[in-house]
């Protein structure tokens, strides 16, 4: 009998054909596996995980005007979606309003267009916003974003003690790939940091920040390295808040993290069941958190962008249904998935309603829900897992040796790794090395037939303009003034920015406003271009 | 001898807020890997500005990576831009996520070349080998 073909996952771990008792014991055991809802949750952060409540399904949204992305959203509600996921557009995402001339022909294009309070609040109109939690996909404009965010809230009569939710708010990720950053690194850093301080004192049940190995994953890096880098910056963000003289427990908890997941279905499952308990280890050991609910990983897993294929577009349909499928049993709390028309546009109604069915159908058809973590003690999950480890652990050493994630962005290192992967992957793909169905191998002839485009609607950017220009007007535009002012000072003199732009966004003071005001304090980021 | 002929010079540029650059970044690895000189923008260039690199730098391709779905726009305005800066010469190039019924709008606003995701580098580097004329 022939030897078979090795194998080898994008993390760089050979996979043997048989795993055994044997294997698994060298690979370490089984002694850090627990029980589900124990330290450190290798099996999940809760005891009865998805059969006391599924994971929420959140998927992402938002085109065009506050008014015509409500509408979406009251969709998504009326066909099951548990959760809402923002997209802004890109004007938002950069800190720049509609009317900048840098946003012509992008206002309201990839996502919705925010520029004052008023838009915020026609957005989420009725909304219940305890019950269907709100993830905002923000990051460069963080502040003034999540600053409307909780002034809307407030108006309409939230206490922010008890407010749930999320935002991206991941800046060192920004630089790292995805690209929405506004200031420079160490700025951007603090002011992740006034965030987390300000939902550690006022919403305790808000997550500040959701720590995106996804888009690291997207820019190119292998499952390993998304996990490492992901670790690696929720630590620094702890590091950073712990400066101000918080407790631990109080910041770790505002931490949630978001991951990718596309690619070899159980190289997913270990680097979550790896990463799990690897983040419950750092709090434990590196930080002396004591309470439990500080070590847990909270993650929204899914998406799997960076998976899917222009070509043969159907065959997505099928990837969204085994990513999701990688996420349930990985023991995440959130899933959103990528649609199938996501690789070439905005999600139509039907593509958007396709993924909802997809992780409905497993939780309502094929019993992915009836038991936790149903992979646990698996010779090859359980070795794997800890090879896994190892590997991260590998990655995240080499790291700190270079003077870790903040200087190693800040230098550009980290980037240029990234890149390197992705010139790798795209090597093996078109090469064939990596097999890629419909891509390069199984290929058809494409039709040329047309494909529904979710369409720019110029009129609309247009009504974005006049709705800005009528906030402008209406406003009392010497208190917004003053109120700016009041940002740069704060800015300035190292206080936390946030209730300073509070008050200036509900005196309908606008994203661009708040940014250019934080700009006039920070400068902007220049880029460094590394290969 | 060819040594003495320069090599080609191509400006990757992201112009707009699109913070999409894994493309980009490869496609300027593919043409320094087939022996181009290649400058690379960085993200949220405005026309003006790629159009001031591209004449200050003498390059024989501007190559536009675009995923926001405003291609058409951008490719107008850096077409014009270098048309207005008497470098009409320049070969155009557009990359990124372009759905096929744009092509004829592209080649209407002057892409010589569109290359959207997924097309192998070496289609690319054989169009600007055979399409640059010096």
């Amino acid at each position: 009998m022939s030897k078979p073909k090795p194998v080898i996952w994008e993390s760089g771990i050979e996979v043997k054909p048989v795993y055994g008792p044997e294997e698994l014991a060298k690979s370490g055991g089984v002694s850090d596996v627990g029980k589900p809802g124990e330290y450190p949750f290798t099996r999940g952060i809760h005891p009865l995980m998805y059969r006391s409540r599924p994971f929420t399904m959140r998927q992402y949204s938002g085109f065009g005007t506050a008014a015509e992305t409500h509408e979406r959203f009251l969709f998504l509600i009326a066909n099951g979606n548990t959760g809402l996921n923002v997209a802004f557009d890109l004007p938002t995402q950069c800190g720049l309003d509609s009317d900048d001339p840098m946003a012509e022909g992008e206002v309201g294009r990839v996502g919705m267009a925010v520029d004052t309070l008023a838009d915020m609040e026609e957005a989420f109109a009725d909304i219940p916003l305890n019950d269907i939690t709100v993830s905002l996909t923000i990051n460069g404009s963080a502040v003034p974003i999540m600053a409307m965010y909780f002034a809307m809230a407030r108006k309409r009569g939230y206490d922010l003690a008890t407010l749930r939710g999320t935002a991206q708010n991941d800046i060192l990720k920004e630089f790292i790939g995805r690209g929405t950053w506004i200031f420079p690194v160490e700025p951007s850093i603090r002011l992740v940091g006034d965030t987390i301080e300000y939902c550690a004192r006022h919403a305790q049940k808000y997550s500040a920040v959701s720590v995106c190995g996804y888009h690291i994953r997207e820019s190119g890096a292998s499952p390993a390295h998304e996990m490492a880098y992901g670790l690696a910056i929720g630590r620094a963000y702890i590091e950073h808040a712990l400066q101000r003289g918080l407790d631990v427990d109080a910041v770790a908890r505002t931490v949630t993290f978001n991951f990718d997941i596309y690619g070899n279905l159980w190289e997913q499952v270990c680097k979550f069941r790896a990463g799990r308990r690897m983040w419950a280890k750092i709090l434990r050991e590196e930080f002396a958190a004591t309470d439990p609910k500080a070590m847990q990983m909270r993650m929204i897993a899914g998406g799997g962008g960076g998976g899917l294929t222009i070509e043969q577009p159907e065959n997505n349909i099928v990837r969204g249904a085994y990513y999701a499928l990688a996420s349930a049993l990985s023991g995440a709390q959130t899933m959103a998935l990528c649609s199938y028309d996501e690789a070439y546009t905005i999600p139509s109604e039907h593509a958007a309603r396709l993924s909802l069915r997809t992780m409905q159908i497993m939780i309502h058809e094929i019993g992915l829900c009836d038991t936790v973590d149903p992979l646990a003690g698996s010779y090859f999950v359980e070795s794997l897992t800890n090879e896994m480890e190892s590997k991260i652990r590998a990655i995240m050493a080499d790291l700190d040796a270079k003077g870790g994630i903040v200087r190693g962005v800040a230098e550009g290192r980290v980037q240029a790794e990234v890149n390197r992967h992705a010139w790798e992957r795209e090597r093996r793909t078109q090469s064939g090395e990596t097999e890629k169905v419909g891509v390069n191998i199984h290929k058809e002839e494409e039709e040329q037939r047309p494909v529904e485009f979710h369409p720019y609607r110029e009129d609309e950017a247009k009504q974005q303009i006049e709705r800005l220009g009528r906030v402008r007007s209406q406003r009392d535009g010497q208190e917004v003034a003053r109120l700016l002012e009041g940002v740069r000072v704060a800015a300035r003199e190292g206080r936390n920015v946030m209730p300073a732009v509070i008050d200036a966004v509900e005196a309908y003071a606008t994203v661009g406003e708040v940014c250019t005001a934080l700009k006039d304090v920070f400068g902007s980021y220049n880029e460094p271009v590394r290969f | 001898m060819t040594t003495s002929v320069r090599p080609i010079r191509v400006l990757v540029a992201k112009p707009g807020l699109d913070g999409h650059d894994v493309g980009a970044k490869l496609v300027c690895r593919a043409l320094m890997d087939a022996g181009m000189e290649v400058i690379y923008t960085g993200l949220r260039q405005s026309p003006e500005a790629i159009v001031r690199v591209a004449v200050q730098e003498d390059v024989d391709v501007v190559g536009l990576s675009v995923l926001s779905g405003a291609h058409v726009p951008l490719t107008r305005k850096v077409c014009e831009a270098l048309a207005a800066e008497g470098a009409g010469d320049v070969t155009v190039l557009v990359g990124g996520n372009i759905p096929r019924q744009d092509f004829d709008a592209l080649r209407e606003v002057g892409a010589a070349g569109i290359f959207p995701t997924s097309t192998p580098f070496d289609e690319i580097v054989r169009f600007v080998r055979e399409g640059v004329r010096r």
